[in-house]
């Protein structure tokens, strides 16, 4: 399967939480729920929550990921988001 | 995508309110299936009233509850029905609520269809109405369709369709499926307990050892559906199912009964797992604070399974499921995949099940034989 470009996640792009989603906190990190496609996602670390929560903010999902967390794990969040864009859980703004 | 160990080892522990929150709005119904859950049939003169279930929603969507399972009884025979359900959906908190379709004509598959966050699992027992009559009674089958027809018609979308696995029907696994995919529907399989009046038919109808690896192998290959974790017990036959592999009872599921009790699941109505009222100290309370739900978060105790090298794939089994057939709950699950819950039945000479607690079976259904009680 080819993918088109809507299909893949810019770390370079601005981007927020979108607003068919709920977040809810958790120990662990948080709950995320799509109210339209009805999926629950786990985000599975309050550093992940923090730059899903921050992303309007800022002015790229780079900017945003440095502002919660060390280099060395940059590339870890951007997997993240990532995965998070594909479950329709942010868009770009 | 298989079990995530270190997220399951954190839902053990509980959660700050639940995922999967089951509330059986009315005991009343106008069937009188013989695997019920709930023993409904009779309205409880006790149910919440309207200004009750709003309040408790409220205090739902207050926890961000992201969505509620509405059931029963038939929860379409309570008159503030749909605002029950608006109110809920109003404060965006989803409604996915299970129905045998009788109340489904043309104009409320039209007002069903207006809602925005709202699922329909309609329930049959069978791919024929030979098969799933037998179960839930004569003309169910065809009054199911008929609503699946009215859904259709009103453009509903996707609506689900809800089987219980028995002895009877796993051979129809493909026809259940052709069927989904007839009417643009997704298909949702659940495992038979022996909860309620399904105490009284689950001896002769959960499927056989064969017939539960026939249905690992097909969920295996038809991964879109939908088992709501129902199945677990069998991921111990190799690769895990979908799901998070756990007894989510306390955890991350519970049920509200109709008439504001709270219990772990909605397989345990009964009073050994009943942990207070909604009445009385509100929902939030109970969640957090209930001795038998913080109990239910301590690490699990493996008991008879603690040797078997599976123990990590199906975590013993189904609360439920034990109870009810009378094993200790530290027993392996009556169905376990290698046959020990079956030598654990057969190794008591007298098996006390426990009593449903409450029943509200309709006296003109089969009435259950005088059986002794676990006190």
């Amino acid at each position: 399967m080819s993918l088109s470009t809507t299909d893949v996640f810019d770390p370079s792009a601005r981007w927020q939480l979108s607003g068919q989603v709920s977040l809810r906190d958790e120990a662990f990190g948080a709950l995320a729920y799509h109210h339209g496609n009805r999926r629950l996602v786990f985000l599975k670390s309050p550093e992940l929550v923090a730059i899903v929560r921050g992303l309007s903010q800022y002015s790229s999902a780079h900017e945003a990921i440095n502002a919660f967390v060390e280099p060395s794990s940059h590339e870890r969040y951007v997997v993240a988001l990532a995965s998070l864009f594909r479950s329709e859980l942010l868009c770009g703004r | 995508m298989g079990a995530d160990t270190s997220l399951r080892d954190r839902f053990e522990h509980g959660l700050a309110a639940p995922i999967c929150l089951t509330w059986e709005l009315t005991y009343a119904c106008n069937l009188a299936c013989t695997h019920c859950l709930s023993s409904s049939g009779r309205r409880d003169p006790l149910e919440l009233s309207t200004s009750e279930a709003k309040a408790l929603i409220d205090e739902i969507a207050a926890m961000q509850i992201f969505y509620i399972n509405i059931g029963g009884g038939e929860p379409m025979i309570r008159r503030d029905f749909f605002e029950i359900v608006e109110h809920a959906v109003h404060q965006k908190v989803g409604v996915k609520f299970s129905t045998n379709g009788t109340r489904i004509d043309a104009s409320a598959a039209r007002r069903l269809a207006a809602i925005d966050y709202l699922d329909i699992q309609i329930s049959i027992d069978g791919a024929d109405a030979e098969t799933s009559d037998r179960i839930r009674g004569a003309g169910s089958y065809a009054q199911a369709r008929r609503a699946m027809d009215h859904l259709k018609d009103a453009n509903f979308g996707e609506f689900k369709i809800s089987v219980v696995m028995t002895r009877d029907n796993i051979g129809q696994l493909d026809e259940f499926q052709a069927l989904a995919d007839h009417y643009g529907a997704q298909l949702r399989l659940t495992r038979l307990r022996p909860s309620g009046r399904g105490v009284e038919v689950w001896e002769s109808l959960h499927p056989t050892r064969e017939q539960n690896r026939q249905l690992y192998e097909w969920l295996l290959e038809h991964p879109q559906v939908l088992t709501g974790d129902s199945f677990f017990h069998l991921s111990a036959l190799g690769d895990p199912l979908d799901g998070l592999n756990l007894c989510g009872a306390g955890r991350v599921v519970c049920l509200i009964d109709p008439i504001g009790e709270v219990y772990a699941c909605p397989f345990v109505i009964h009073d050994e797992f009943k942990a207070g009222n909604v009445r009385e100290s509100g929902f939030a309370h109970v969640w957090r604070e209930s001795p038998l739900f913080r109990s239910l978060r301590e690490p699990g105790n493996p008991g008879a399974c603690a040797s078997c090298g599976s123990y990590d794939a199906c975590r013993g089994g189904c609360m439920a499921a034990k109870f009810f057939t009378g094993l200790e709950l530290t027993d392996p699950d009556p169905e376990c995949v290698f046959g020990h819950g079956e030598t654990a039945l057969d190794a008591r000479r007298v098996v006390l099940r426990p009593t449903p607690s409450p029943d509200h079976s309709k006296s003109v259904a089969v009435r259950l034989v005088s059986r002794k009680s676990l006190v």
